[in-house]
């Protein structure tokens, strides 16, 4: 259901007036706010320990080129840098952020995504899924990342590895990334099978199943 | 890969209103009883979102666990105040009987159970909540047998529904007073073990050090780490 389709008038909260708005940036989509310093945590299984180098990133599905990369193989890929905000369904952003890795064009580039693949599934070693648009992780817009402000990636948020998305809902940008799945049609990750949206942007406050 | 991540298809509900019935305080707590008409009925260990908005239109929402069992005509929201907690502090300090909400649940498919396997759930402070639904519907539908508790929290006092945890025969471990002639401490494994026995599945929830302390202990205890369900929080107002 439409955030603007209620059965009845909105209605406006008693006496409450809410944070100060003034020097808000407008950076923040609707609905959220910024958590400044912090960095809250969510995760929905047992945080993994994950040794490097026993991991590895597979890009396969609807590709031509299926590959396996190791530790060090993504390592000696050409670099790449994010630097703005980041954005999750419960509410808070982050802005500011640097994280460090590798674009996630320079895998599909070695990978080669076949003229049918339109969506990718994003697979953690702890049988976490994802699932996003193939147009949301190529084009600049998605990175496998192993460093937070030019230090290694803490485990409670991903580390070693990470996929980062950060154009949707934190929630896409699964942690402990290890395999990205190129598929011809779309189907429901974790999240998105228990009631979260299939693409997440948050300027449209795509949260949940039936949202715009 | 540790496991495989089922689709649990638990409801899911959109957005409602509804009106603040009842509610209680102390001076960190404050608990919310909502009449929802129409509304979807949750599983037990499901979530609503609150919002709050303001006369220009600005909203402010956080996500609560429920505490309700899903045969309870109202729905009943428990609510840590946090410092300085823009939604948390409002509904603590302002929040009166017959104040109208923005809803919207239930959400959440995980972190749910209906009543079916033998379950065995470790909460830390506000973390009980979701265990206080799934005791209150064990005990309507007759599966009291199939649910064990550890609550732990810091005093008596400071945990909530450590009374109706208690009387529903949880384990609860204090850490910083003495309760019962148990000294003041975290539980040990030799106290969960007993709790751990026969349970196909574990759920854990409260912050992010509590939930990272008891999925070591239900480790030790010999639980698979695929069958533990994690719902953690940190302090989001």
């Amino acid at each position: 259901m439409a955030p603007d389709r209620y059965r009845e008038p909105v209605p406006i909260t008693r006496g409450f007036s809410g944070r100060p708005r003034r020097g808000r940036p407008d950076r923040l989509p609707p609905g959220q706010y910024d958590t400044g310093a912090d960095w809250p945590t969510l995760t929905a299984e047992v945080t993994p320990h994950l040794v490097p180098d026993e991991w590895t990133m597979t890009v396969d599905g609807l590709v031509e080129n299926p590959h396996t990369w190791s530790w060090r193989d993504v390592h000696a890929l050409p670099g790449s840098t994010y630097f703005g905000d980041i954005h999750c369904v419960t509410t808070w952003s982050k802005l500011d952020v640097t994280f460090g890795g590798v674009s996630v064009d320079t895998l599909l580039d070695i990978a080669r995504p076949r003229p049918e693949a339109a969506f990718v599934m994003a697979h953690s070693t702890t049988g976490y899924t994802t699932n996003l648009p193939l147009e949301d992780v190529r084009g600049g817009k998605a990175w496998l990342v192993w460093e937070y402000d030019g230090r290694p990636l803490p485990v409670e948020h991903g580390g070693p590895v990470r996929l980062l998305v950060p154009h949707l809902y934190f929630w896409k940008s699964a942690k402990w990334v290890t395999r990205l799945e190129l598929m011809d049609r779309d189907r429901p990750g974790f999240w998105e099978q228990n009631g979260y949206h299939d693409r997440g942007d948050p300027w449209l406050e795509q949260r949940y199943q039936g949202d715009p | 890969m540790t496991g495989e991540l089922v689709d649990t298809r638990a409801p899911a509900g959109g957005w409602t209103t509804g009106t603040l019935v009842e509610m209680d305080r102390n001076d960190r707590l404050v608990r919310l009883r909502l009449d929802v008409p129409d509304r979807v009925d949750h599983l037990p260990g499901q979530h609503y979102v609150l919002r709050l908005r303001a006369e220009d239109g600005y909203t402010a929402s956080r996500s609560y666990s429920v505490a309700s069992d899903p045969g309870d005509p109202l729905l009943e929201l428990m609510v840590e105040c946090l410092p300085g907690g823009e939604v948390s502090g409002f509904l603590h300090d302002e929040a009166r009987p017959g104040d109208v909400f923005e809803l919207r649940g239930p959400i959440g498919g995980w972190f749910t159970w209906s009543g079916d396997v033998p379950v065995v759930c470790f909460g830390g402070g506000t973390g009980v909540v979701p265990f206080v639904s799934m005791l209150r519907h064990a005990r309507r539908i007759g599966a009291e047998r199939l649910i064990r508790v550890c609550a732990v929290g810091r005093s008596l006092a400071s945990l909530p529904y450590s009374e109706e945890l208690r009387a529903a025969g949880a384990f609860v471990a204090l850490t910083r007073e003495n309760l019962d002639g148990r000294v003041a401490a975290p539980p040990y494994l030799d106290e969960l073990e007993p709790l751990v026995a026969g349970a196909e599945r574990a759920y854990v929830c409260g912050s992010v050090g509590f939930a990272s302390y008891a999925t070591r202990l239900l480790g030790e205890a010999g639980v698979r780490a695929d069958a533990i369900r994690v719902e953690q929080f940190g302090a989001t107002g």
